[in-house]
């Protein structure tokens, strides 16, 4: 199976370290590259290349004030991880009740 | 009496692009967790989450033995899986590999699953479970998505939970 790019969607685009870290930070408040660059110790184009993975799955949003642009945080595109890991979580809690009942008669057993 | 059966509730976590993590405290010690993983009556009672019957159950507990679990859903699907023991610590450890039957896997090529390690710590008569599932590669992890079943195996739980305020 091919691997998917990047770009293809928010599953593949936090999977890369340097982006989740970039949005914790934008999870805190908008703000401009220079920012980020100085909170994570990166250099300015590695931040930049990683803004743009992220707006093309419209995790982050920009927009210009004055001669800034400010960066946010959109968290709609990771909604469908989110859900999948509840999903997936409930799943194993059924599973696991029905293993409670079976320990509980193990148990009386001894 | 009333016997303490609350425990907790399994927590699904991603640790890295390519694992899941699943934890999960039971009110029994860990060596009748154990025999409830590894014995074959026993796992046909719960394995099935309540969703189906398990009409195949075939484990060979041996460093290289084979296991084999099917289920049949109330609509009559069959979901089948398999692995092979990778290594075993009685009552506290088991590894094993895990390949799920529904994807089809192309003539002349490997088919590709997790690596899944069991553990079993017990504190007081408590047993916390945890389960690592490892895809590996990329592209297995790719192709566990693509199947529907186990979409971004990526961290950001944490992440996650701090969104989902945002997202509601």
């Amino acid at each position: 199976m091919a691997r998917a790019a990047t770009t293809t969607d928010a599953f593949n685009a936090v999977a890369e370290p340097r982006r989740r870290q970039i949005l914790d930070v934008l999870a805190g408040s908008e703000r401009p590259v220079n920012d980020i660059v100085a909170l994570l110790g990166l250099g300015q184009p590695q931040v930049s290349k990683h803004l743009r993975v992220l707006r093309e799955v419209g995790l982050v949003e920009v927009r210009e004030e004055g001669r800034q642009r400010m960066y946010r945080l959109n968290g709609q595109p990771l909604k469908p991880i989110h859900d999948w890991v509840k999903n997936y979580e409930r799943s194993w809690e059924q599973r696991f009740e029905a293993l409670d009942e079976l320990l509980e008669e193990l148990k009386e057993e001894g | 009496m009333v016997a303490v059966t609350s425990s907790g509730t399994a927590v699904v976590t991603l640790p890295t692009d390519t694992q899941i993590l699943i934890t999960r405290e039971f009110a029994a010690p860990k060596h009748l967790v154990y025999k409830a993983y590894t014995t074959p009556e026993l796992i046909k009672r719960w394995w099935n989450a309540k969703r189906g019957e398990v009409t195949v159950c075939d484990v060979d507990l041996r460093v290289g033995g084979k296991w084999r679990y099917v289920m049949v859903t109330a609509d009559g699907t069959e979901v089948g899986f398999h692995g092979q023991y990778k290594e075993i610590v009685p009552d506290e450890r088991l590894v094993s590999t895990e390949v799920f039957e529904g994807i089809p896997v192309p003539d002349g090529e490997e088919e590709q699953g997790t690596l899944n390690t069991l553990t079993l710590a017990e504190v007081g008569g408590r047993t916390t479970l945890t389960v690592l599932v490892e895809a590996g590669t990329q592209e297995v992890r790719d192709a566990i998505i693509e199947s529907g079943m186990e979409a971004g195996m990526q961290d950001a739980m944490d992440l996650l939970e701090e969104l989902a305020v945002s997202l509601a």
